[in-house]
């Protein structure tokens, strides 16, 4: 009985002295140097692609190059609107069919994934789990298996040429639907009960209790729609010029020559900051929904 | 056997009638399904099955589709070279960076788990934000650029290495390494966060308990403790690096060209593009997304069964 708790107080020591079990400084420290490490190559490419979009011209094409630009400028972000403003297709119009995509996209797949995802996260209903289990069928193969017959069945629909071919596909990303029904798994059904003891129909009860309760989740299904839809080169789709999306004039801009380096670095810097951006502001929410992502038999 | 046979009909008879009762009592939840689930069959489920269908049939998009049974499957395989140098390319990308990438993400999701809490978020961005940025890979194609002021180059005659540049993107020997090397530098993705939000949410008592019953360094506490309790975020970890590495494409067509020199950095999505969208012959092209198909949820399948003994 005696020894027994005197181990148990060596112990307790052990776990307050240092601050996690199991873990020597040494070890520490070379995990701190190699993830500085690694993350400073992680970085380069990303801060090469920012530092010469502030570049003026002159310094673009010096050689060697230089980290980072000696005389930071704006000119290339406004040249996209002045020179290209001036342009067949204006920059600004890009800009908007991406953002009228991206927006319209992920608004409704947010709205159509989490009513599917509310109904099978909490009723048991006939066909209800093996809908769900084609769901995971379908994480399992990417859009290009289905980009052909995508193609004749939107072609059949009559929406070649405009942007309803790339805003309502997304609308069914399985991924959001996944995520959606996995995080509300862990929503209480005595909350949904109660709510409709009170007197609330469904689409109350989902719209004030469960949408609410979810918001977690909400900015995740964002984040990996906008990623989707902002990247969306929608070549196959699109072909009129005054429709056609940011990345694919950003393409065209790299491939079109030397001249136009500083306004194509702008383009990529945009393209690449907003997901960014809008996965720092919603970094912690999305973690906490991933928390819920495992696949379970 | 007669009557076994009368029973099971009666049996599933009455399970039928069971879940017709139960699906009328939960008619709103069907009415809620519906929008995800109709968008779903026609764009998921629907095109699955009209591609296993026209892959069976010469269909050029003109014409209607006529049935020649397994002939594109046929030539596929025997007469197609560029599909089989397209084949080669596509596993030996998904075999190195498809284990390499989610190992990485696994790896750098536990080394960030150590750190304090604001330096982990700050961490999680840098890792993460290769694979959001979008189109930003194009820039290595500034780096790889095959003059004597491409950077690579540069820094290589500067240090001695070299003595003429290296037509990175041109060559065939160089272009697939540099299309891995951009391919790994984007895997940290959404099986990365799976694993950073996993590990967070693994039970510290947990660790403490496992010290008393002796467990002793960093590693022994991986396998018996951290793994197991990951196990379906590996899962869900693991079909979405698959899903990646065999539908590798844009940052092939993106850095090599598209067609690339002598279809070195050929893979088999870009063949199916190829033929889907510049020859429009669909029927041919729909045995390649056929094929990519079962690659895929075959891979998917082997890779669960195998995962399922982590920690045991």
């Amino acid at each position: 009985m005696k020894k027994k708790e005197v181990r148990a107080r060596g112990y307790r020591k052990k776990i307050f002295k240092r601050r996690r079990p199991n873990r020597s400084r040494a070890g520490d420290f070379f995990i701190y140097l190699f993830l500085a490490l690694v993350s400073a190559g992680m970085l380069f490419p990303l801060v090469f692609a920012v530092s010469s979009a502030l570049k003026p011209l002159d310094e673009l094409f010096k050689f060697p190059p230089r980290l980072f630009p000696q005389n930071p400028t704006l000119d290339n972000f406004f040249d996209l609107f002045v020179t290209m403003g001036k342009s067949w297709v204006p920059f600004g119009r890009y800009l908007l069919n991406t953002v009228t995509i991206t927006v319209a996209g992920t608004a409704g797949h947010l709205i159509v994934a989490s009513m599917g995802a509310y109904v099978l996260a909490k009723y048991d209903f006939p066909g209800g789990q093996t809908f769900f289990r084609l769901v995971t069928v379908a994480l399992m193969f990417s859009g290009y298996v289905t980009a052909i017959p995508n193609y004749l069945i939107i072609n059949r629909l009559g929406w070649v040429d405009t942007h309803w071919a790339i805003i309502v596909p997304a609308f069914a990303a399985p991924i959001g639907l996944f995520l959606m029904k996995q995080f509300m798994e862990g929503l209480p059904m005595s909350l949904i009960e109660s709510a409709k003891i009170d007197g609330a129909n469904e689409w109350k009860v989902f719209f004030r209790i469960v949408m609410p309760n979810v918001k977690p989740a909400w900015l995740t299904l964002i984040i990996f729609s906008v990623q989707n839809l902002w990247n969306n080169r929608a070549a196959t789709f699109i072909y009129s010029e005054e429709r056609k999306t940011l990345v694919y004039a950003l393409q065209q801009l790299v491939n079109s020559g030397v001249a136009r380096t500083g306004q194509a670095a702008a383009i990529t810097v945009v393209v690449m900051m907003v997901p960014i951006i809008i996965f720092i502001l919603s970094e912690s929410q999305i973690i906490e929904t991933m928390a819920s992502s495992g696949l379970k038999e | 056997m007669k009557n076994y046979l009368h029973r099971y009909i009666v049996w599933r008879k009455y399970n039928f009638n069971i879940a017709v009762r139960k699906a009328k009592r939960r008619k709103i939840c069907y009415i809620f399904l519906a929008p995800y689930a109709l968008l779903f069959i026609l764009f998921y489920i629907l095109p699955v099955i009209i591609s296993i269908f026209y892959s069976f049939s010469y269909y050029n998009i003109l014409e209607p589709p006529r049935y020649i049974g397994l002939r594109n499957y046929i030539s596929l395989i025997l007469q197609d070279d560029v599909f089989l140098t397209g084949v080669k390319n596509t596993f030996l990308i998904a075999i190195i960076t498809g284990p390499l990438g989610y190992i990485a993400s696994f790896i750098f999701a536990w080394l960030l788990n150590e750190l304090p809490r604001w330096l982990r978020s700050i961490a999680v961005v840098v890792f993460y934000a290769p694979s959001i940025a979008g189109n930003v890979y194009v820039i290595f194609s500034i780096f790889f650029r095959g003059d004597a002021y491409g950077y690579v180059n540069a820094f290589l005659m500067d240090l001695g290495i070299i003595d003429a540049p290296i037509l990175w993107l041109v060559n065939p020997d160089y272009m697939l390494p540099i299309c891995m090397l951009v391919i790994l530098w984007m895997s940290l993705g959404t099986g990365f966060l799976s694993f950073v939000a996993g590990l967070q949410g693994i039970d510290k008592t947990l660790y403490e308990a496992g010290c008393v019953d002796g467990v002793k360094n960093r590693w022994q506490e991986l396998w018996y403790i951290t793994l197991p309790n990951m196990k379906p975020m590996l899962m869900f970890g693991a079909v979405m690096s698959i899903t990646q590495a065999f539908g590798v494409c844009e940052v092939t067509m993106a850095l090599c060209g598209f067609p690339s020199t002598d279809y070195a950095a050929r893979t088999i999505v870009t063949h199916l593009f190829d033929y889907g969208y510049a020859r429009f012959e669909m029927g041919y092209a729909s045995a390649i997304a056929t094929l990519l198909f079962l690659i895929m949820i075959l891979c998917n399948k082997a890779i669960q069964s195998l995962l399922r003994r982590v920690g045991t």
